[in-house]
């Protein structure tokens, strides 16, 4: 059975936008709950911080050039970078990195 | 000025213009990960057209891969649908999270808006501004980042593998970086942050590694060990700020 790839994508866009304008839109007090707060707080820290590894060493072509790029990443923000100056200390180590091992 | 007190465009011109920048290595890494979305796109079916119109819509790394390897084998629309909650179920708790830091002040239609474009990455660069969500900085972000998902989507159904291995396993860890500069800052001056990236990267690791619980998507497993790892440090660490300390006293 053939089914329209718009339609898919419709679908797709929609459960996608109402995952994320529900919350925002319907949660316009401030939550008292100090459980509730503490847990938000926490969130975009541990969320990152999951996704980031190990998902950076298999990233790349070689898994030490991964392991290279956490170092870099971890040290130039730690030492004040901002984003741009950190994701391209990142990609430059794995480029020259996989030069060399490659 | 991060925490604006009045929200039109001229006012928040400074902060726009820096979303625009942050959004740009952000786009750097979603260009390189959308190339390769577009390759799945394509052996769904899809043109570059649509590939584009899925990626504006949804900027959704791992809910748009899982939907597009159903729509490959001709999953029914429901199956679409479901799939798509669970795989971007995360960004409802980044939602709340963002929803706490914007103004009473701020007027109802920024919502909405701003919404549309919570990904991990234009997430994290806005939550991690100081004061109240500015939108203007988050329209920013969006507006260099989300093109280039989506042209990036595009180019992958058209050209396939045509980057060179090296550039795309470079600009790969763009997005990493980006997340590290995110977190990294805060927990160099909050050691309770810090152990919870640590115990984070080491549980990530693990479920990654072991039997079953690796069978389990990757989007699925972020939410599971997020609400995990945060909900026990909310319950050992809750958090103290000056009004609750009034409250109690």
């Amino acid at each position: 059975m053939d089914k329209n790839i718009y339609i898919y994508i419709l679908i797709m866009g929609v459960v996608s936008y109402l995952i994320r304008a529900l919350p925002m839109t319907l949660l316009r007090k401030p939550i008292e709950n100090n459980f509730i707060k503490s847990f938000l707080y926490y969130v975009p820290y541990v969320t990152l911080a999951v996704m980031t590894f190990p998902a950076i060493i298999n990233a790349t072509q070689s898994p030490i050039s991964g392991v290279l790029a956490l170092i870099v990443g971890i040290i130039t923000s730690a030492l004040g970078f901002n984003l741009i100056k950190v994701a391209v200390s990142c990609c430059a180590v794995v480029f020259i990195a996989e030069l060399i091992i490659i | 000025m991060s925490s604006p007190t009045v929200y039109t465009l001229k006012e928040n011109k400074s902060e726009f213009i820096q979303g625009l920048k942050d959004g740009f290595p952000i786009g750097l890494g979603y260009f390189a990960v959308a190339f390769s979305l577009g390759v799945v796109a394509k052996d769904a079916g899809l043109s570059p057209f649509q590939g584009f119109l899925a990626s504006v819509l949804c900027s959704a790394s791992a809910g748009e891969y899982v939907a597009f390897t159903l729509i490959a084998a001709n999953a029914s629309y429901l199956e679409v649908a479901i799939a798509t909650f669970v795989a971007n179920a995360r960004y409802m708790l980044m939602s709340c999270a963002l929803s706490q830091k914007a103004s009473p002040e701020m007027p109802f239609r920024h919502r909405p808006l701003s919404a549309m474009y919570i990904t991990d990455e234009l997430f994290g660069i806005s939550v991690a501004r100081k004061g109240h969500f500015n939108p203007y900085y988050h329209y920013g972000g969006s507006l260099t980042a989300v093109p280039l998902w989506a042209i990036g989507t595009a180019l992958g159904v058209i050209a396939g593998n045509i980057l060179p291995l090296s550039v795309v396993s470079a600009l790969s860890v763009a997005l990493y970086g980006m997340f590290m500069a995110v977190f990294i800052p805060p927990a160099k001056k909050d050691k309770i942050i810090a152990v919870l990236v640590v115990i984070s990267f080491a549980l990530s690791f693990a479920a990654s590694q072991l039997p079953v619980i690796s069978e389990i998507a990757e989007g699925t497993r972020t939410i599971i060990l997020t609400v995990i790892i945060a909900g026990a440090a909310a319950l050992l660490f809750p958090r103290k700020d000056e009004k609750e300390a009034e409250n109690d006293g």
